[in-house]
């Protein structure tokens, strides 16, 4: 990983994606090998940013509550706590929903107060498991521009898991293929298209020509392991 | 956008006056047959007797409505503090789950009505009323918060962890938020059961002499053939019932209105 890099992890259900996302946040102990984590970064593991693939929030609070959630939970003082959730909020185009309750809210906006909650620590690295799956194309392709503007204006570095390629193409900088059960690392490609893209890299020929080659890849990944 | 809203406001006219209307009819045929048959007011008074009696016996009644009332609500805080707590108990420690739910299963599935005259033996009247309110209500709180902070989002779960909270804000920021609709549910029904529970001990306290309840007040009017005033008291019980039924009902929809779907009007 490179500081500031988009980086992709694609390929099938249940090879590994997903763990290899928690296995970075710490949720889950490796079973063999440990992580390396750049100079003097290791220590700061819990500066993570984690979007699930699910919103996540929690019902019985407001939008600005599930933002502010891990501010609370590590007692920053009240005073730090309101501008960084306002301006969390501001990022994804929320404030006007501060005091809305979560049930009140589309399943999109649900999913960009998850990526105001991660972004309210000022975390350095955001994990993302397929965050966009469970939305329609359409509030996808947004969802996928806002969160590019964000990536390009805040400068984090990103790890995002999916088994969409058009997503990874459109978003990502590196993608990363792995090859399902044992979920292995078959081959990175780099994705040259030149930020910022926008919706006119998603009609042109050669975000087609690199969707044609991550899928043949991901192709030759599963007859691979098959 | 009116005619949904007449249909609706006229779905709901009709829920709250069909049950009137029909308490009415069985009143009326009630006063009907015990005029026709003229069957004597000991061994069914009609409703005019009854509540010309609630007004004369109301001294005496509103006394026992009271003394039955404070047992209730008693025996439901005592189950609603003993059943979350030991909910959480349980949630924070499996071999303490493991050893005593199955006690708290004995406790309850043994009828309460067969363990009241032991309580009676070793308890002074009063306590033993108050531990049969509990003995029947505290369940309820019990097993509905057990699944309550049993299921949590395990999403959210990781997110806290992910975030460093302790087990103290786990607890309280996650597990017995989420629990809350499971835990007022289990309240709603422990406090008809508290009801039961101190009626149920009155009665088995009435034979052995001492009370001032309600059913205490209708044992005592049983073996006086004053059935009148049996009736006026059950009556009372009813209502108290029912107004401790809407009453935590209303608590719930308070506590919940904001952001619980089982809440929230279907708005559109």
């Amino acid at each position: 990983m490179r500081p500031g890099e988009f980086v992709s992890l694609l390929g099938p259900s249940g090879c590994g994606k997903s763990t290899a996302l928690r296995l970075i946040a710490g949720l889950s102990e490796p079973s063999r090998g440990t992580i390396a984590w750049g100079a003097g970064a290791a220590p700061r593991a819990r500066d993570i940013g984690f979007v699930f693939q699910e919103p996540t929030l929690m019902p019985w609070t407001t939008v600005a509550g599930n933002v502010a959630l891990p501010l609370t939970l590590r007692h920053a003082r009240t005073g730090d706590t309101a501008p960084r959730v306002a301006a969390a909020l501001a990022r994804v185009g929320l404030t006007e929903f501060r005091d809305a309750y979560p049930r009140e809210l589309s399943g999109g906006m649900k999913m960009r107060v998850s990526i105001a909650r991660a972004l309210a620590t000022d975390a350095d690295l955001l994990l993302m498991d397929e965050p966009f799956a469970a939305l329609d194309e359409i509030t996808r392709f947004k969802l996928n521009n806002d969160l590019l503007d964000l990536w390009q204006a805040l400068a984090k570095t990103v790890v995002f898991v999916t088994h969409s390629v058009f997503e990874s193409v459109y978003l990502s900088g590196r993608i990363v293929v792995m090859t399902p059960r044992p979920g292995r690392v078959f081959k990175e490609l780099a994705i040259e298209a030149p930020y910022p893209r926008d919706e006119r890299f998603r009609t042109s020929a050669e975000y087609a020509a690199d969707c044609r080659r991550v899928a043949e890849t991901l192709a030759q990944a599963m007859d691979a392991a098959a | 956008m009116s005619v949904p809203d007449r249909a609706t406001g006229d779905a709901r006219a009709l829920r709250l006056l069909l049950p009137i209307a029909t308490l009415v009819l069985a009143v009326a045929i009630w006063h009907l047959v015990v005029r026709i048959y003229a069957i004597p007011p000991y061994t069914l008074p009609g409703p005019v007797l009854v509540a010309q009696t609630m007004v004369t016996d109301w001294g005496v009644l509103s006394t026992s409505l009271v003394a039955t009332l404070v047992t209730t609500f008693e025996g439901l805080a005592l189950a609603i503090a003993g059943g979350v707590g030991l909910a959480i108990l349980f949630n924070l420690s499996r071999p303490v789950e493991y050893a005593l739910y199955p006690i708290a299963v004995i406790i309850q599935v043994t009828p309460v009505l067969a363990i009241a005259p032991l309580l009676l033996i070793y308890l002074p009247q009063q306590g033993a009323v108050l531990a049969c309110a509990w003995i029947v209500a505290f369940f309820p709180v019990l097993a509905n918060t057990t699944l309550g902070l049993n299921s949590v989002d395990h999403n959210l779960t990781d997110l806290f962890r992910l975030y460093g909270a302790s087990r103290v804000q786990v607890l309280f920021r996650l597990k017995l938020p989420a629990a809350l609709p499971h835990m007022l549910t289990g309240i709603r029904i422990a406090g008809g059961l508290s009801l039961v529970g101190a009626v149920v001990a009155e009665i088995a306290a009435g034979s052995a002499g001492a009370g001032s309840g309600l059913a205490f007040r209708i044992a005592e009017a049983g073996y006086r053939l004053n059935i009148p005033r049996m009736f006026a008291a059950l009556i009372l019980l009813s209502i108290a019932g029912i107004v401790i039924f809407f009453a935590l009902s209303g608590l719930s929809h308070l506590l919940l209105r904001r952001w619980h779907e089982s809440a929230v009007a279907r708005d559109r």
